[in-house]
């Protein structure tokens, strides 16, 4: 195998593609390597990815759905919010853990070579375990609640994609940024904090008065929890124009974090 | 031969100093009046490579000497795509495998097996190829009995072994090692040396970075004195080494003048006044290596005529064991007669077959009998000596004595299969006797 390689000021685009499927199997290797550590104990690992989703329901519920009365769309609140949470949950851990991967293995990235893409997407990949679990918890309480199945099941493995994209797109827009500035580590727990607010989690969209709508659209995990409940649960109010919209961000999100972190990944080893 | 690396005017600047470091400095900053932030940019970049330019070809091994700081390694971090240049351009053909720290990315919480298989993929072996030397690579660390168990349990040791083990089974087309000489113990250290001469075996093209400069002059037929960012000497590995060490060392004359010293008797009618050690050539040594052609001159003053003196001097160790006597009565030299004034005598060693310590000479300036001492003065002169590749093994040459003598071994009379290692194999100049049995030549 020998190609003549040219290094000068950053690796091409086309480049970097090939050495990302040259390196696939790295891939995989950091997320076994996050879940490996993360479900030492394979019971307690388990456990918390469900804890993790189900301890917000249940406080939710009793907090907005029992006391303060939102509504829920007409189905029960329990199930709302959860069907919500559980991608919230994926998207919010993905921020965190990739927001800090870069930074986190410093020592890896000073030493040795490999697409540096491949540590936000070990993360991305790695959330998806405990996705899956929460899922199954999902499924378990659509069986409790007797909800209908519906043809719009099978658009589920998009909402999925399209919660991994926008994660790991915004991971790597922050996990280049962090290199660069540290603080945002510190901002970065805050700003999720605010985004779950600011997405209709635990209320629904609905509530929000009309003339605001159009300012939630810009918010990409609108998309992805309304796509979530609109692919799962029957009967959602859906504005389907403002949800494009809502789409569409997280595609430019996507794409501008990705080009960004093209963009600074020749100066990593330097600043990192 | 192709050209496996061609680097071409390569230049690297870093940044120092704080700069800022969080999004707030950058932001506040930013406001700051701009010739206020100007002044601040003065002095904060290095430039780490300056216009560097080199090329190997396929298959050569190549060392790379030079200080701290000199810029060998940011060079093999650009040749390894961690970093790139601020400008000029570099080449590179074939698979290329950097080992410029063992052990990168084990994780303490995983086994031993678990790392192995991580520390493969991150330095880019595929799983099926380590899987397949999976045994190799655990026997070759001599950690088998603790392989499941998680690495935080290992000693400092067994890490690097095992870290080690996974990469001396890559198998690229080049390699780039960088000081991963420095840690480890002597046996850890022979280990490294012995995989990198067979993959020099190989015919693979091996950049070796070291400040074990024995090991470097034994691997290597070529090496680059990097010095401050710039190529200092790119050549045989020899010349450039003893260049560098010469650089390196105290700039001392290996020449002292002799004034009036203690330790000094004699009635002084004729005296020594200065010791020079040269190369044949009549050059002052700036160092000096176990094995180097010397010639040590004795300067002298006359202030009468003198018939029939003997020069002469003793070595002795730092533990005042005396090494020699020589002296010009030894070889029955008879100087008629020495005129008043200046002069010197040399003496001519065709190998100076000391291992590397500090000696001392006493000088000895007597009448042909020995009665009559005109100047004896005890520990005159201090020289030190260098270590060289004494039997061309790579070995370092510590704690092996005071001298060493030229040698070869012969094997012949050994009865049944012979087995030579790959370094025995290495010069065939050597003429190594046929052994009685079809030996089964082990080239790993």
């Amino acid at each position: 195998m020998s190609e003549t390689l040219a290094i000068e000021q950053g690796l091409g685009a086309r480049r970097s593609a090939s050495d990302f499927w040259r390196y696939r199997e790295l891939l995989v290797f950091f997320a076994w390597r996050d879940v490996k550590v993360r479900y030492r104990q394979a019971l307690l690992g388990m456990a918390w990815a469900v804890i993790q989703p189900l301890f917000n329901m249940i406080l939710f519920a009793f907090l907005f759905g029992r006391l303060a009365h939102v509504p829920s769309n007409g189905i029960p609140y329990p199930i709302f919010s959860y069907c919500a949470l559980v991608p919230w949950t994926y998207f919010a851990t993905v921020l965190n853990l990739g927001g800090n991967c870069l930074t986190g293995n410093a020592s890896l990235i000073t030493k040795v070579y490999f697409p540096r893409v491949l540590l936000p997407a070990g993360t991305a990949l790695a959330g998806l375990l405990d996705f899956s679990i929460a899922s199954l918890m999902l499924v378990g309480m659509m069986f409790y609640y007797h909800v209908q199945l519906s043809w719009t099941m099978l658009l589920a493995p998009l909402a999925v994609l399209y919660m991994v994209l926008l994660a790991m797109g915004v991971s790597m827009f922050l996990a280049a940024l962090n290199v660069r500035y540290r603080d945002i580590k510190h901002v970065l727990p805050f700003m999720i904090q605010l985004w779950m607010f600011a997405t209709p989690i635990i209320y629904p969209a609905t509530m929000i008065p009309r003339q605001f709508r159009p300012l939630l659209a810009l918010n990409p995990c609108w998309g992805m929890v309304d796509g979530f409940r609109a692919c799962l649960l029957p009967h959602q109010p859906i504005n389907f124009a403002l949800l494009g919209v809502s789409m569409g961000v997280a595609v430019v999100l996507f794409t501008g974090g990705a080009y960004y972190f093209h963009a600074m990944e020749k100066s990593f080893a330097d600043i990192i | 031969m192709r050209s496996a690396i061609h680097v071409d005017k390569l230049s690297k600047k870093y940044k120092i100093g704080r700069g800022s470091q969080t999004l707030r400095e950058h932001l506040t900053s930013l406001m700051v009046f701009k010739n206020l932030r100007n002044k601040s940019q003065q002095d904060t970049t290095l430039w780490a490579l300056r216009d560097v330019c080199l090329s190997i070809q396929e298959g050569e091994t190549v060392g790379i000497v030079g200080r701290n700081g000199a810029g060998k390694s940011t060079l093999l971090k650009i040749l390894s795509k961690i970093t790139y240049p601020t400008s000029g351009a570099v080449k590179v053909s074939g698979r290329v495998a950097s080992l410029l720290e063992v052990g990168t990315g084990f994780h303490e919480e995983l086994t031993g097996r678990e790392n192995v298989f991580l520390n493969g993929s991150i330095l880019g072996m595929s799983k099926k190829q380590v899987r397949s030397q999976f045994d190799t690579i655990v026997e070759y660390s001599g950690v088998e009995r603790f392989i499941d168990t998680p690495i935080k349990r290992y000693s400092s040791g067994m890490r690097l072994r095992l870290g080690f083990a996974v990469a001396a089974h890559l198998d690229p087309d080049i390699l780039i090692v960088d000081e991963v000489l420095s840690v480890g113990d002597a046996a850890f250290q022979r280990k490294c040396l012995d995989t990198i001469e067979s993959l020099r075996a190989k015919a693979r093209t091996i950049l070796f970075v070291s400040h074990n400069l024995t090991a470097v002059e034994n691997l290597c037929e070529r090496s680059i004195w990097i010095d401050k960012g710039k190529v200092c000497m790119d050549g045989k590995s020899s010349a450039v080494i003893r260049e560098y060490m010469g650089s390196v060392r105290q700039v001392k004359d290996a020449s002292t003048a002799l004034g009036g010293t203690e330790n000094r008797r004699g009635n002084g009618k004729i005296q020594f006044t200065q010791v020079e050690l040269l190369s044949p050539e009549g050059i002052p040594y700036k160092i000096i290596r176990s094995g180097d052609a010397v010639v040590i001159r004795l300067h002298y003053c006359a202030h009468e005529p003198i018939a029939f003196p003997c020069f002469g001097f003793r070595i002795y160790t730092e533990l005042e064991t005396m090494v020699t006597e020589v002296g010009t009565s030894l070889h029955n030299i008879y100087i008629s007669r020495v005129e008043p004034g200046e002069g010197y005598v040399d003496l001519e060693i065709e190998s100076l077959n000391l291992m590397a310590a500090k000696y001392k000479l006493t000088l000895l300036l007597t009448d042909m009998p020995g009665h009559l001492v005109y100047d004896i003065i005890e520990h005159a002169v201090t020289f030190e000596v260098e270590a060289a590749n004494l039997y061309q093994s790579g070995r370092s040459s510590e704690g092996l004595g005071i001298v060493f003598f030229p040698q070869k071994w012969n094997l012949a009379g050994m009865s049944g299969q012979a087995k030579y290692a790959p370094s025995n194999l290495k010069n065939p100049s050597q003429s190594l006797p046929e052994p009685a049995s079809q030996v089964g030549r082990t080239t790993t």
